[in-house]
């Protein structure tokens, strides 16, 4: 079953247009890649979802209509984002950061054990608990950003390049705990990555965009298979 | 000596009622980085307000408190609908509003009660054990304030609303990714500065009383209070009003005559800006990208 389904999504930054007509649909529990390179719309893509920028096509997120919602109401139903840039709240201390995360939910019991759960999943962040998050590092800061939408406990992750600013070690960390989420809770998850051999590992399913328009789609073998993928994207 | 000490505590009085208005003006300046002019005729309505309530025959408390209410109110209104059509309005349109709104309370308010000086009551008795060095309402402004204060304090510091008021004040992106209504967190600001303000009015009325030009000052000294703390710490703009609030009476009182004491604000004013701009507690903000 489609938790998310985008048909002829547009998109413009004042004059600038930038999604011409993006389709593309997300099972219920599984994770999806878009892919492309700079400019190709895939942040765009990812903003459109959450009304931050201004667009004009179908989304439905889990049976209803949303792209006339605004942002915190389409966060509400259980849309997570890690954006672009990591939207860390600076003079924030870190704990602050996480319960934010979790600010709208009622479940009040489950949020303090999923801030452990958190601090689980990335000590580093409970060394840190106290510190204002501005002083944290990049790295540190993008593990605060997956933590922070994760609080949510989401039903969707819009996940824009969560392996940016990582170390090599870290990102194959991030994206073990990416999986684990994913199967254990049935965590669904739209990843857009630069890192395109680790997004094709993580993801069950892939779209390519290029300028706006998706060009290609397939299972992850699929697009791994596939020779001008694996030319333009993959390098080898 | 005793003297001394008498302007210092009387300057404590009044200094608590500056940092509560200049509380007020760091509040709606960590939202929106503007500063509200109209932030004292705010206040001066309140006090308006709990003066009829208390002549229509309401004891003080209960009117104190629905003034309280009431001015909460006014402030989510007033952000509603004056403030937030011009949300993204070029900064000078901004002030503009703001300044048009000065003068409409200040004259509405004129035009409704007149300008003849009223007496406003003090809630607190006539005589009291301490009384050679301060008087009974001096002693309970100061109490009154610095509950509201801890109050402020508490609410921003350990409430989910007050993380969240904060939250949206300093990233109002990220606060609508995780939620927040961001819109109703500045009403919200707006209620919260306008009810603090209320109670300032109310504590400095019975000694300037009351009519609809007596905030004029009382705001003064609330921009030097807020500037010399940082206008973008709270805790700054309590630290400079009870500063000023002693300067302008020790030095009204031993150095430049009571005459002159207005012009502390505006030499304090003008002295931070030239010399400190992010006045003695204005945060340092360390990032790292």
């Amino acid at each position: 079953m489609a938790l998310l389904e985008v048909k002829g999504l547009h998109a413009a930054y004042g004059q600038t247009r930038v999604l011409h007509g993006l389709d593309f649909v997300l099972e219920q529990g599984s994770i999806t890649a878009l892919l492309g390179a700079n400019g190709a719309g895939k942040t765009t893509t990812l903003r459109s979802l959450c009304a931050m920028v201004k667009t004009q096509g179908e989304v439905s997120f889990d049976g209803r209509r949303i792209e006339r919602m605004a942002t915190e109401d389409i966060v509400r139903l259980g849309v997570a984002h890690v954006p672009d840039g990591r939207g860390t709240f600076l003079n924030l201390s870190t704990e602050e950061n996480l319960r934010l995360g979790g600010y709208v939910r009622r479940d009040k019991k489950t949020v303090e054990s999923d801030l452990e759960r958190m601090f689980g999943y990335f000590p580093r962040l409970r060394e840190r608990r106290r510190q204002q998050a501005g002083t944290l590092s990049g790295g540190e800061q993008q593990m605060l950003a997956v933590s922070r939408a994760l609080m949510l406990a989401p039903k969707l992750m819009l996940l824009d390049e969560p392996s940016f600013g990582l170390a090599p070690l870290l990102v194959r960390e991030l994206f073990g705990i990416l999986r684990a989420i994913n199967q254990r809770e049935h965590v669904s998850m739209l990843l857009v990555e630069q890192n395109a051999a680790m997004a094709l590992d993580l993801a069950d399913h892939a779209y390519l965009i290029e300028t706006g328009r998706v060009v290609l789609q397939g299972s992850s073998n699929d697009l791994k298979s596939n020779d001008s993928v694996r030319r333009s994207y993959l390098g080898y | 000596m005793e003297a001394f000490l008498h302007q210092v505590l009387a300057g404590l009085a009044t200094g608590g009622i500056y940092a509560s208005l200049a509380l007020a003006l760091v509040m709606i300046y960590q939202a929106t980085h503007l500063v509200n002019f109209a932030q004292g005729e705010m206040a001066m309505v309140s006090t308006y307000i709990a003066w009829s309530l208390i002549n229509a025959g309401m004891p003080y408390w209960p009117a104190f408190l629905l003034t309280v209410g009431i001015s909460f109110v006014m402030g989510v209104v007033i952000e509603r609908v004056v403030i937030r059509p011009v949300e993204n309005a070029p900064v000078l349109g901004v002030v503009t509003v703001f300044i048009a709104l000065l003068v409409i309370l200040n004259s509405v308010t004129g035009w409704i009660y007149t300008y003849t000086i009223k007496s406003f009551p003090s809630p607190f008795p006539k005589e009291m054990a301490l009384g050679r060095y301060m008087s009974p309402h001096e002693l309970g402004a100061i109490g009154i304030t610095l509950v509201v204060l801890l109050a402020l304090y508490v609410f921003f510091r350990f409430t989910p609303l007050g993380l969240a008021m904060r939250a949206a004040a300093q990233n109002p992106v990220s606060s609508r990714l995780v939620g927040i209504r961001v819109g109703w967190m500045l009403a919200l600001g707006w209620g919260l500065a306008a009810a603090v303000g209320a109670v300032a009015g109310m504590m400095v009325a019975p000694i300037v009383y009351l009519d609809p030009n007596m905030m004029g000052g009382i705001l003064l000294y609330a921009f030097a209070a807020a500037l010399v703390g940082g206008i973008d710490s709270p805790m700054g703009a309590v630290i400079g009003g009870f500063t000023v609030g002693v300067l302008e009476n020790v030095l009204g009182a031993f150095v430049i005559g009571n005459e002159l004491k207005l012009s502390v604000a505006l030499v304090l004013i003008i002295g931070v800006l030239l010399f400190k701009p992010s006045g003695f507690f204005g945060k340092v903000h360390v990032t790292r990208v």
